[in-house]
């Protein structure tokens, strides 16, 4: 067999391999994309809930809250920055990446110091290779968040909001995530959690023709909103980290369906190279055959006369 | 037909229980409070324990609340909480052994949980 012949084969043999783990990944994805959905489906009614009545108290109560009022001269801004573990899903990590820096730019450009805090080893990579500075980062669970791990992460962001801006605090809580749009759209995103913007809520509830009614509060509206507003951005953290990991699962199927037709593409191409490699070693054979068998023939010609 | 309200019962990574009830006693932090068809809209925090739901065809449902909220307007009875259980789901003999654990482990949430479930377990 020709050198050449044989190289093609390995080539095609190694693509083809390759092919099967991308197809197989391909549908790992896929199955886990439904999951991650129906989890992000689970935790809605909570959310929603929730929502209703940080707005409710917000809006129907004259209460003062740190987390609910704007500084006057916001120094400082805490960004959140969700990413995932694990790579081979395209331009999901840098996309969100991306977001990130313009809305830290942007916040800079205001005026503001951002302080970053990090989920997922791919945002936490980009911004050591950088040296840049994380104040904490969370790795291990962006495949499938619990409810626990979203507290985790919140429980420093509370912490740092309350804290006065002299201490190290920050006025602003924002968050950057990758939206799960649907299964061919991913857009990345970015929403500041606190201070609540009440206008928004309260428009988005007037648009629904919801009109909220006058709360007693039990035990009183300032230990209420104490006591919701933490559980709030837990539970908005915890909807960015579902849909952050569908979108990611959405991503990898994405990446490496694109992988497997590409695989396939260049199978094509190789064998027709191989083929055509084939076609040629043979032609040359028969060529070499029929030159011997003339040559011989014009030999034995030459002495018989 | 007696007056009734619906009441959801959501924990934050699933809906537990919902249905209509007549009475549903649950613990806020400024004591026990029982909330009838009716009553004036109202924005509570509850303490770890059990809420109990009188439903509509006579039955009781308990269960296991580890903080949260509860919310009413307009006849509609929400109760959010970071984890709900319903006493049918509960596993004494698992709460127990965590409550033994706890109290050896020194750990206080824990022993507060596992103590939550024996309780609700115990108005079942």
């Amino acid at each position: 067999m020709g050198a050449q012949l044989r190289v093609y084969k390995r080539r095609i043999r190694s693509v083809t391999a390759t092919k099967k783990i991308t197809k197989a990944m391909e549908m790992i994805a896929a199955s886990r994309i439904v999951k991650a959905q129906r989890q992000v489906a689970a935790s809605t009614p909570y959310a929603t809930e929730l929502t209703r009545a940080v707005t409710a108290v917000a809006t129907g109560s004259a209460t003062k809250h740190p987390l609910t009022t704007e500084a006057e001269t916001p120094v400082r801004a805490a960004v959140l920055l969700v990413t995932s573990d694990r790579g081979l899903a395209g331009g999901y990590s840098s996309n969100a990446i991306k977001a990130a820096d313009q809305l830290t730019e942007r916040l800079r450009g205001e005026g503001k110091e951002v302080d970053s805090y990090i989920v997922g080893r791919k945002g936490v990579s980009y911004y050591g290779f950088r040296e840049r500075r994380i104040v904490e980062s969370w790795t291990g669970f962006t495949d499938s968040p619990t409810y626990a791990d979203a507290k985790k992460v919140a429980a420093p962001l509370i912490a740092a909001v309350q804290q006065d801006t002299a201490e190290g605090g920050v006025d602003e809580l924002h968050i950057v995530f990758t939206e799960f749009v649907s299964m061919l759209t991913q857009t990345p995103v970015q929403h500041r959690l606190l201070p609540l913007s009440l206008g928004e809520a309260a428009e988005e509830s007037a648009a629904k023709g919801e009109i909220l009614p006058l709360f007693d509060f039990e035990p009183s509206a300032e230990d209420v909103l104490d006591a919701l507003l933490p559980r709030y951005v837990e539970s908005r953290i915890y909807n960015a980290l579902l849909q952050a990991a569908a979108s990611k699962h959405a991503a990898t199927r994405r990446a490496m369906k694109s992988a497997t037709d590409n695989a396939g593409d260049l199978i094509k191409s190789l064998s027709r190279l191989a083929n055509a490699a084939r076609q040629a070693e043979i032609t040359q054979e028969i060529s070499e055959i029929v030159g011997g068998a003339s040559a011989l023939a014009d030999a034995t010609a030459g002495s018989d006369r | 037909m007696a007056a009734e309200l619906h009441v959801e019962l959501v924990a934050a990574d699933r809906s537990v229980w919902s249905g209509e009830a007549t009475l549903v006693v649950a613990r806020t932090t400024s004591g026990d409070i029982g909330v009838m068809p009716g009553h004036q809209p109202l924005l509570g925090v509850l303490e770890s324990g059990p809420v109990t739901i009188r439903t509509t065809d006579g039955g009781t449902v308990v269960a296991a609340v580890h903080g949260g909220f509860l919310s009413f307007a307009d006849n509609k009875l929400s109760l959010l909480a970071e984890i709900a259980e319903l006493a049918d789901e509960i596993d004494t003999q698992r709460a127990e052994l965590a409550l033994e654990r706890a109290k050896s482990d020194d750990d206080a949430a824990a022993e507060r949980r596992a103590d939550v479930r024996l309780r609700a377990v115990a108005v079942r």
